[in-house]
């Protein structure tokens, strides 16, 4: 370990015995990490794996594995993007408002007000979504289901009670609202201040100046902070368990009271009455949400890592 | 403007007045968007939302186009935007406020001595019952995760900066609890569950087994905050340390560490702030009971989450003697705990916010 | 094409903090104005006050008159867009977008201006800002590269091409050179030179032989003491000033004994 240091300047060789051991500590730590990851990847496949090929009766109302996954992946897929169309312009608007707009007196308590969106648990955010936003948006799915009842998304008939897609989507839009709104702002607050004022002396208007000196820098940034929102809506469990009356469909319609669950909250609440074959099923759809996570995670993160080489270059 | 040009006259005229909107045309607009649409709202009886909402697309709409009329597309183009951000930011503003104002107006009827002090055994309808139990779990099950992130997540931060710059390990290490960070809770509590259900058959709850979940969702926080901390030590601070002959461990522990404690108390804090409102994995490996259990290494343990999750499942029923708008049982407990779960989380948010700012380093050292 | 500026009586505050006190000086038209003085006295905020670009900083205010060609340019009419349309900035740092190539950096402002431009019209623009910066034959075979990898000198004369392709009356540099070897340098000084024959210029600058070099007329900037707001100490012709400066302040600056 201490022999592929030789272009660091060490201060002497860390041969001292309190030196190894600490040395060696620290680096069992970071490999730690990696066992981590490995080991929910392995252990959920063990417990997992097996629940591909389990008895029919296993996937009521469906019969094999893959299609009741294929409708959970649906849903999950389903409500996270309506939860980021929802969510993406609003952060965007907000982190360029806290970056760029906003009086120094308002930026930093709505900088706040977002981030302390992020420490509400999410059983609280499910309780209200479930309790309180549902029936309050039960209208607004008549309206659609009234003047925009063309579009599939809104074919209807509009549910009664709010416990839809489009009500979860909300609830997850409310929740991924901080982490793309930080990641934004972050890559906003770093445009140099140099092309800004560029921008600005060739007589451009402020919206101009963040279109040309601004937005250039962040694409990527933003980009990432989209995809990292992604990936929480996709993996979030309770909000969406407690908004949503699932059925196992595919379906487009995001007003009608017969919704796709996602793969997270089917787990969530078929888990109390679950038979050990059964579990073996939910294992093995988490052990998908995993890997879909994982995957959308590891893009975004890529992403950002191309463009601080490029942005240090 | 008329002055007398004592040069030739130039070849193109100097154009630094452009038509404008004077400064209180949007105060007029908004004024005349909240009259228009409230006229509207009495005429066709809306409500108080609607009439808020139409104010807004009233406004998003004549403003431009009245700069449009006068200034140009430019300025109308800027004036949209700058109307579009202001009003993403007023919007942001109110799901916190209300989600807030609901919990406590919920649950603020709720929360009372014995509110705190009961558990749920063997609570019918809606006789009185309590969140004690899920306090004590709540708080078993966070501590022992903070027991497992804190050790390992600081000694992982200072490999990342002390001993790993620039080695292939620690990129893949930083990249990797970047990746971390974004693991679906319910993923690491049936991570947990599998790994116990391995080890000690299909029928195994047990509290540890949602802090070793819980831990795997803080440490990469715990990581990432500590690992900022320790890079914002100068390195002079550590170059002095050397000069004096004092080994590289002892430097981190009593030069690098001190240095930074107050960021990464802040930081832990944080970390624990997020893990302790999770209730899926909770749910999966730690289970659901109704009386308190100190034991973290046996049985079933609820914690506050998770009882939200089920009085909400399982409200019972309104009692049918009760005024009409009364909540089940269930739901009202629901709100109390939703209110005490708050409560925590923010005042866990406070204070490591004053921590932060209490220990802030000092700027001092920052700036040659 | 080029104009002059008349301030009277101009305080610059930024917030509370009243950073430049009491200007009064006029720049005269086709001519070099150069400001000097130590760091801190206020000249770059003096400088930003003539095109409206102090404003850009959260606070920032003044008090006074600046009449450009008998226009008021802090009169409630005026917009500041417009006016630094028609008043070009450089900046101390040479700072061409980093993602437009060469070309679209020069046609930048135009853009902006117009929406709709004919090819040639622009390939026009492109080659006369160009040549007016001195930079074409030296970059005509790559306009379509990235402005960044210019050299520091070329990409400084990139962004006075930018400046001046949307044809402004006057032009105001600040600190042109100080992140410039003094072969750069010594182009840019030669720019000025030529460029002053369309344009007003006002230049800031640390370096008073470039002052002596460049400019028509000066003016000194000094603090009374530290933490006072600065102010204009002299303003004269530049040949008068490095020769026999009116005030004893000015001649101890000029000859290097403080600052």
């Amino acid at each position: 370990m201490t022999t592929t240091t030789e272009a660091e300047p060490q201060p002497r060789p860390a041969t001292g015995r309190g030196d190894r051991v600490f040395q060696g500590l620290a680096t069992a730590a970071g490999i730690t990490i990696l066992a981590a990851l490995a080991a929910v990847f392995v252990f959920l496949a063990i417990e997992g794996v097996p629940g591909i090929g389990k008895p029919a009766s296993s996937y009521r109302p469906l019969e094999s594995f893959w299609p009741y996954v294929g409708r959970l992946l649906f849903g999950t897929v389903l409500a996270a993007l309506v939860a980021l169309v929802i969510a993406a312009p609003f952060a965007l608007g907000i982190a360029l408002f806290i970056s760029h707009y906003a009086p120094r007196a308002l930026a930093v308590p709505v900088a706040y007000v977002v981030d302390l969106l992020a420490a509400v648990p999410s059983v609280v955010f499910g309780l209200w979504g479930a309790r309180v936003l549902g029936p309050h948006l039960v209208p607004v799915h008549a309206w659609l289901d009234e003047h925009a009842g063309w579009l599939p998304f809104f074919a209807g008939p509009g549910s009664v009670t709010g416990k839809t897609v489009l009500t979860a989507g909300t609830v997850l839009a409310i929740m991924i609202l901080p982490i793309i709104t930080a990641i934004c702002r972050e890559v906003f607050v770093q445009a140099p201040r140099l092309d800004e004022e560029a921008a600005l002396a060739l007589g451009a208007t402020r919206w101009e100046m963040v279109r040309l000196s601004v937005f250039p820098y962040a694409r990527s940034g933003i980009v990432s902070a989209v995809m990292l929102g992604l990936g929480r809506a996709l993996g979030e469990t309770m909000a969406v368990a407690m908004v949503l009356s699932a059925s196992p469909v595919y379906t487009l319609n995001l007003i009608s009271s017969t919704n796709p669950a996602t793969i997270a909250s089917n787990i969530a609440s078929s888990f109390q009455e679950a038979t050990p074959d059964k579990l073996a099923v939910l294992i093995a759809t988490g052990l998908v949400l995993f890997v879909f996570t994982f995957a959308v995670n590891f893009a975004a993160r890529a992403v950002v890592a191309r463009s601080e080489q490029r942005l240090r270059r | 403007m008329t002055t007398t040009l004592e040069e030739a006259p130039p070849r193109r005229p100097l154009t630094m007045t452009a038509p404008r909107l004077p400064g209180w045309a949007p105060v007029l607009v908004g004024v005349l968007a909240v009259c228009g649409s409230g006229l509207l709202a009495l005429l066709a009886g809306w409500g108080a939302v609607a009439v808020f909402a139409l104010a807004v697309l009233g406004f998003l709409v004549a403003l431009p186009l009245w700069s449009l009329a006068v200034e140009g597309q430019r300025s109308a183009t800027d004036r949209l935007m700058t109307s579009l951000v202001w009003t993403a930011s007023g919007v942001a503003v109110v799901p916190l406020a209300w989600l807030v104002l609901t919990v406590v107006r919920h649950g603020l009827p709720e929360v009372n001595a014995s509110f705190l002090t009961f558990d749920m055994r063997n609570v019918v309808g809606d006789q009185q019952g309590g969140i004690y139990h899920a306090i004590i779990g709540t708080l078993l099950v966070t501590l022992a995760a903070a027991a497992i992130s804190v050790p390992i997540g600081l000694f992982c931060a200072i490999y990342l900066v002390e001993y790993g710059k620039g080695k292939r390990l620690a990129r893949w290490v930083t990249f990797l609890v970047d990746v971390m960070t974004g693991i679906p809770s319910i993923v690491a509590g049936l991570f947990a569950l599998a790994l116990f259900v391995l080890l000690f058959g299909p029928e195994i709850r047990l509290g540890f087994g949602g802090s070793v979940a819980l831990s795997l969702l803080m440490v990469p926080i715990v990581v990432r905050s500590t690992e900022e901390m320790l890079r914002l030590v100068p390195d002079d601070l550590r170059e002095a340390s050397y000069a004096l002959g004092v080994p590289k461990w002892r430097t981190i522990v009593k030069v690098v560490l001190p240095t930074s404690l107050g960021g990464i108390i802040t930081g832990v804090m944080l970390a624990t702030a997020r893990v302790i409102g999770e209730t899926a994995p909770l749910l999966v490996v730690a289970g659901k009971t109704d009386s308190v259990n100190v034991n973290l290494f046996g049985e079933r343990m609820t914690t506050l989450p998770v009882y939200i999750y089920y009085q909400f499942t399982q409200p019972g029923t309104v009692p049918f003697d009760a005024p009409p708008g009364t909540e089940a049982p269930g739901i009202a407990r629901a709100w109390g705990a939703a209110l005490v779960l708050i409560a925590i989380v923010m005042a866990l948010n406070l204070v490591a916010r004053l921590v932060g700012r209490i220990f802030a380093p000092g700027t001092n050292q920052k700036k040659g | 094409m080029a104009r002059s500026i008349d301030v009277s009586d101009l305080d610059i505050y930024y917030g509370d903090f009243l950073a430049v006190q009491g200007v009064n000086l006029t720049v005269r038209a086709r001519s070099v104005t150069a400001f000097i003085g130590p760091s801190g006295c206020g000249k770059s905020t003096m400088l930003r006050s003539l095109n409206r670009m102090h404003e850009v900083i959260p606070g920032a205010r003044v008090e006074g008159k600046v009449m450009v060609d008998g226009q008021s340019l802090y009169d409630p009419s005026i917009d500041p867009v417009a006016v630094r349309r028609q008043i070009g900035m450089v900046f101390q740092r040479p700072n061409p977008f980093p993602t437009m190539s060469i070309y679209d950096n020069v046609l930048a402002g135009n853009r902006l201006n117009s929406r709709r431009m004919k090819k040639a019209e622009a390939d026009d623009v492109v080659e006369r800002s160009l040549r007016r910066a001195n930079l074409w034959a030296e970059v005509k075979d790559r306009l379509g590269r990235p402005g960044m990898g210019l050299s520091g000198g070329q990409q400084q004369r990139l962004c006075i091409a930018r400046a001046i392709a949307v044809e402004p009356q006057v032009l105001l540099m600040d600190e042109p050179c100080s992140a410039l070897d003094p072969i750069s340098t010594s182009a840019i000084e030669d720019l000025i030179h030529e460029l002053k024959a369309d344009y007003t210029i006002v230049i800031v600058t640390h370096n008073m032989q470039q002052a002596a070099r460049v400019s028509d007329d000066t003016g000194f900037f000094n603090l009374k003491a530290a933490g006072q707001p600065g102010h204009l100490v002299e303003f004269n012709a530049t040949r008068k000033m490095f020769s026999n400066p009116d005030n004893a302040a000015t001649e101890a600056y000029i000859s290097g004994r403080f600052g």
